[in-house]
Formats: C-alpha cells, structure tokens, sequence
C-alpha cells in the first residue's frame, strides 16, 4: 500500500500527487515511469514520474482524469493508499552534448516534459520551453517550468492566455527567429508530437518525443506496447518510452490508441452512473 | 488385490458444451471413493520405475498406498515431503510423459493415473485442514528468491524449511508467475494456486511484490543489503512475434498478453473488473503448444463462435499435451494443421480482418528431429479472423541480464548454469526454470528450483564453514 502524501488540483482536470514510494524515489530519472493500480479489480496504468524527492522517498505523478481509473485514483485524497505503485520503469531520458534545447509540453505532457526540463536545465543547458494548452484555465506547472528555463513560452489553442496558437508555432517562429537547438524533447497528446518531429526533421534536430501506448504489466511481458521505430517493432516499456521523433510511426501509434476505446468509455460511463447513484442515495 | 482393470477410473469433468462458455475447472476431481479405486491398480513395484520419471521425485508407490488404505492426510503429507506444489503438479504436470510413463501397469492398457491421485490427496487435505505454521529454528542467513512462480516457490520453501530467512521478489501485484498470470482459471483455479503460496508463507518466506529487479533494485544492491544468496526464477517473459505484416494491427495480441488480462487482471469478469480484452467472432490462434490450446480455449469461452488453432505442422508434432488437444477439440476449436501465416489484414483504419495463410507439407526431419514443414506453392488462402493471437513461444526476459554485470547468458537469453547445481557465473547466485531453459512446463522449473535450494545450502555452509 502506497500513501499519498499530497494532493493537489492543477486544472479542473489534472490532479497531482505525491505518493510514499521509497522504492521507485531512490532510482527514478527523468523519462520514466511507474504502474499503478488503484485497488483490487483494478487495471493497471503507467503514468510518467513528474518528480522524485529521494530523501523523502516520494514520487510524484500527474493526470489528467479521462477514464475510470484515473477518476477513481482522483477521488482519493491526502492520507488515502494506492493498492499498487511499481517502478521506476522504462529507460531514463539520456542526454549527452547539449547546450541549447527546447522542452515543449503539450497539455498534460507538460508534466512529463518538466522533469526533463529540470534536468536539463540542472546540467547547465540553455532551456526554451514550450507549453500550450486548449485555454488559459487549463495551464498547468507555469512557475515550476519557468523555473527551470531560461525562457517559458505558453501557447493556447483559443488565444484566452493572449497567445494563440500550437506549441508548433512557437517552435516554427524561434527556428525561424534563428534560434539553434541540438536537441528538442516533445512531450504530449501523439498528434502534437508528430507534428514537431515534422516540423524539426527538415531542420535535422534531434528530437525526442515519449510514447505512452497501453501496457499491462510494464516489464516486457506483454507487448501491448508496441511501437514501430525506424521500420523495428519496439517495446514502448522497455526499450522506452522515449523514442527518436524523426523514427516513430505515429499514424500506427495513433491507431493502436483506439484499441480499447469503445470499453473505456463503457467503463467510464458505467463508473459515472454508479457515482451519481450514490450521490443520489 | 490389486484392480487390474486396464483403465484408469474416469475424472468427472463439465460437459464439453457446458464448460466452453464458462472458466471453472474442467476436470472436477475424484471422489474418495474413485481415489481408493484408482490407487489399488498400483502394483507398489520395488524398483519404482515411476519416481524416476519425476523431477522431483514424488514417493509415489507409498502415497498411492496410503490413499488406497483411506489415509489421505498421510497421502498428503507424503507427497509434500519432496513436492511443496502437489496441487498444482496434480493438475498441469505432463504425467504423461514423466512419472506415468515409466508405469508398469502402462504396459497393458492405462498407467495407474498418478497426477490425478496427486490431485486428490491435495485437495482432500486442503477441504480438510488450515496450512500449518510449521516451527522451524532460524539459521539467520537472508536469500533472496526473484520470481515467485514455480522455481522460486520451490527453492524459497525448500530453503525456509531449512532454516534460511527468504525474501521472494515479484515484479506484478500478485504473486505466483506463471500460475497466475498464464494457466488459464478452468485448468489451475487460482484460488487454490493461492492456498499453495499460503503454505510457502506459513514457512515464513516473505513476498514482496510490485519489485522489478534491474528496476527498483538490482542484484548487486541486494548483495549489499545481505542477501548471501540469490536464485533468479524470472521466467520466459518476452513474448515472440512472428515478423509477418500487419502484426500491430489493433485485434493482435501476444498470448502473454492475451493471457495476463485474462487471468491475472481477469478480464473475464470484465465490466465488473476494470482490464478489458478484445475478442472478434472468428479468432486465430497461431501456434501449437500448451499456451496456444489456453489461448483458444479461453477465446471461445469469452464467446468467439470459430476459433481456429493455426499450426505449421502435423499434429503427431504438436508440443501441446494430449489432454489439452483432447479437451479442446471437444470444446470445439477448430484445428488447421500444416497451416502457416503468411501476413495479417487489415482494414483501413487499422483493425485485423484477415490472415493469409499458406498450406504447408511436411519433409525431412530438422534439427529439432520433427519433419520440416515446407511451403505449397499457390496454396495462398485467407481466413476471416477479427483476432489474432501470437502463441508461439516466449524467451527469458532481458533485465536481469542487462542489469547484472557478470551474469552470462546463451545469445538466445537463457541464464547459463551448472545442470547439476543451477549456479550462474556470478558466484552466490542461481537460476533456474524457463529462466534458463526457455519456456518449458512447471514440474521441471520446480524441480531446477529445488537442485538450486540444496546447492544454496551447500553454498553457505561452505562459505561460512
């Protein structure tokens, strides 16, 4: 059993949680992730490590409440256990010869793309980065990226912030501004990691983008993550989840996302009616 | 007297049409009375050719004989002196070609049914009695187990009965490994797989789960944390795809997986568990094995009207045991021998419609000393399938080896040890079952299991002699 030791609400949304997890503090790294499951019955779900405090031996995860389970793990509250909490799995992020990067997040990728960011930054490499929401309401982590970079640009999609655009806007008008990056890391919804590893493949920067496909155990068992990168069949939990942007066949990735939908949503609205048939007892 | 009828008492079973639509045990088990009938056809031969046939050599002639007197508690006690899984082994050993094999009564008409008095004296013992907590004086010397699946049940128990203080790592929630994740529900109920841990922890093993190790610790961090020892049973997790076209189609699944959501995460039960699994009307198996006929038969009881096993071979080639051919057959898989795939369909936004398959014909015996299939030429044809399931073998996971420093392992990833002793090239530490062998049967993980137990205490004692 696993202690949450901190809640907090980061958009309507997206919720935050630091969970009592020696184990998984005392290796994590940026990139990757753990698996938890909420209670008995439960599946499992990656989510991506937000944060580590080793001394403490906390780990800190953020998600966005868009199923079942992470409505279920967003009802528990400061004091509340978490059945299983596995980790930390997955390559870390591996960064070698930078000195200028842009970190970009879109929506709540911007938590995963945060403790990159903090790394790199940490390392001494010059940090742009990059976030952009639907509007100003769900912006998330504004003072921890900025923080963490030398420059923080927030984008959304309906201009409510007074910026409107895509993250790959931004991207474009730096590059075209004659800003140089050795590296850009892309985290967020595939759609929006396809687009920058499009947008930057002309320019032949190196760009990193986290897969986060389905996943039963996480460990290489089962292969419900599979990605093709560069024309090879990878496990998103072992052999990632980051990969080479330029390399990753998203329009498969974006198809294999659609696998489950049709019970998610069963799940979800079966889970929906019982909460409001509680609520209504 | 003995009973000399040359079969074996028949196990009641659930009608072939009955059980294909539910995941309840199959073989329903002997009554005391079948048990007696059955145990008086041993012929208690002095040279107990049958022990020998075991890997962990069960005193099977005394414990039949105590079951045909009626002392089954005896019976019980008798097998748990070599076996610390009789329940299991009594379900999904391959009798068939280890103990029941070497019977005498084999000979003329059926061996004496050995797994399935095994089976009996198990359950009988289990209806009747709590798992005792055994008094064993405490030698203060830690080992650590990886793997809580039948070679690291075995060599925790073996070694806690011998006074050590064991620690079993697993990597999922549960433990039990293969039994709990991969043998389907209708052939090793997991409630029971549950009561056999029981007793492992009754011996004082304690299970820590949730544990990657490569992951969360590794193996040299266990060393500093004084585990003098340590036995790897991680398994053959790594699911083999075949490398045709159109295997990440949404509808594919490696058995691995297929399996895992069903009985670990129990998408049977699904929407009142929360893991869904994806079953079409017509559902491809491929592969011949004892995973393939689970794969199959577990589709058809989540409703699939065809499923069809797919193999490349005969079926005198099949790895699967003949029970489970037997069983699904009756169930009404449909069998499509000398048959292999040559790509998967696809619709336009990316399900599985289809397989093309070739037909095979078979030739000279290969390496393995079966006949090799060899292509038909123009014998293209394609099935209508909306799943597909992968089943054709599974390699030893990768990230002990790649987190350990030292360890060697065969290119193909096995552990490379010592037959004899199970010890690696890492001096301390041991490994044994599908670990080392590749994707083989629990009796024989169970039994490297126990050769690893007694050469750990060897090990020690000479260590600290």
């Amino acid at each position: 059993m696993f202690k949450i030791l901190e809640k907090r609400v980061l958009n309507p949304d997206v919720k935050l949680m630091v969970v009592d997890a020696p184990v998984v503090a005392r290796k994590a790294e940026p990139g990757q992730f753990i698996i938890l499951r909420v209670r008995e019955g439960g599946e499992r779900i990656p989510l991506t490590i937000a944060d580590y405090d080793r001394e403490k031996g906390s780990v800190t995860v953020i998600f966005q409440e868009v199923g079942k389970t992470t409505k279920l793990l967003g009802s528990l509250n400061e004091g509340d256990y978490i059945l299983d909490f596995v980790g930390p799995l997955g390559m870390p992020s591996h960064f070698e010869n930078v000195k200028r990067a842009a970190v970009i997040g879109g929506g709540l990728g911007t938590a995963i793309a945060y403790p990159q960011a903090k790394k790199l930054h940490s390392m001494g490499v010059y940090v742009d980065a990059i976030t952009g929401f639907r509007n100003k309401d769900l912006i998330i982590l504004e003072e921890e990226m900025r923080k963490v970079s030398n420059r923080l640009f927030i984008t959304t999609d309906d201009g409510s912030n007074g910026n409107k655009g895509f993250v790959t806007d931004v991207l474009k008008k730096l590059l075209d501004e004659g800003n140089e990056y050795d590296l850009v890391i892309a985290i967020g919804p595939l759609v929006m990691m396809k687009a920058v590893s499009n947008l930057t493949r002309p320019y032949g920067i190196k760009t990193i983008v986290s897969m986060n496909p389905v996943m039963v155990d996480g460990t290489g068992m089962c292969g419900g993550c599979r990605v093709t990168v560069g024309g090879k069949v990878k496990f998103a939990c072992v052999d990632g989840p980051d990969f080479d942007g330029h390399q990753v066949d998203f329009d498969e990735a974006i198809r294999r996302q659609a696998m489950y939908r049709k019970e998610e949503r069963q799940s979800l609205e079966a889970h929906v009616c019982k909460l409001e048939g509680t609520q209504n007892a | 007297m003995p009973n000399m009828s040359l079969n074996k008492v028949p196990m009641p079973e659930q009608e072939p049409d009955v059980r294909n639509r539910n995941f309840k045990e199959v073989a329903l088990g002997y009554t005391e009375e079948m048990a007696v009938e059955e145990a008086k056809r041993c012929l208690n031969c002095k040279h107990k050719p049958c022990v020998s046939g075991c890997p962990v050599n069960v005193k099977i002639p005394e414990f039949i004989s105590l079951i045909a007197e009626g002392r089954f508690e005896e019976a019980y006690l008798k097998i748990k002196e070599t076996n610390n899984l009789p329940a299991i082994c009594g379900r999904v050993c391959p009798q068939e070609t280890q103990c029941e094999k070497f019977c005498v009564r084999g000979k003329k008409g059926e061996p004496v049914g050995i797994g399935r008095l095994e089976r009996f004296a198990a359950d009988w013992y289990m209806a009747h009695n709590d798992p005792e907590t055994p008094d064993i004086p405490k030698n203060n010397k830690k080992v650590a187990v990886i793997g809580s699946g039948p070679a690291g049940l075995t060599c925790a128990a073996d070694l806690a009965k011998l006074g050590y203080s064991v620690t079993i790592f697993e990597a999922f929630h549960t433990p039990g490994g293969v039994l709990m994740y991969g043998i389907p529900e209708f052939r090793l109920p997991k409630e029971l797989v549950q009561r056999e841990i029981d007793t492992v922890r009754k011996l004082g093993v304690e299970i820590k789960t949730n544990m990657v190790i490569g992951k969360s610790i590794t193996i040299d961090e266990l060393k500093e944390e004084g585990y003098e020892a340590i036995f790897v049973g991680t398994g053959a997790g790594l699911p083999n795809f075949m490398g045709i076209p159109g295997e990440n189609l949404n509808g594919v699944y490696s058995a691995n997986e297929f399996l895992t959501r069903i009985n670990l995460m129990k998408a049977y039960l699904y929407p009142e568990t929360d893991t869904p699994v994806k079953v079409g009307r017509n559902v491809a198996v491929i592969g011949g094995g004892n995973v393939a006929m689970d794969a199959a038969r577990s589709a058809k009881r989540l409703g699939a009207e065809n499923v069809y096993i797919v193999y490349r071979r005969s079926e005198a080639e099949m790895p699967a045991r003949l029970e489970e051919i037997h069983h699904a057959k009756e169930e009404g898989i449909i069998f499509k021998l000398l048959t292999n795939p040559v790509r998967i369909l696809g619709t336009e936004d990316g399900w599985v419609k289809g397989m093309e398959c070739i037909e095979m014909e078979l030739g000279e015996p290969d390496q393995s000393g079966r006949r090799r299939p060899i292509p038909k030429k123009g014998s293209e044809h394609v099935i209508d399938v909306e799943t597909v399931i992968i089943a054709i073998g599974q390699s030893p996971n990768p990230l002990i080896k790649s987190t350990t420093p030292g360890l060697k392992t065969h290119e193909w990833g096995g552990i490379i040890v010592d037959e004899e002793t199970g010890a690696t090239s890492i001096p301390g530490v041991y490994a044994g079952g599908d670990a080392v062998t590749g994707a083989a049967t629990v009796i024989l993980a169970m039994g490297a299991g126990k050769k690893a137990a007694a050469a750990i205490d060897q090990y020690l004692k000479n260590k600290n002699a």
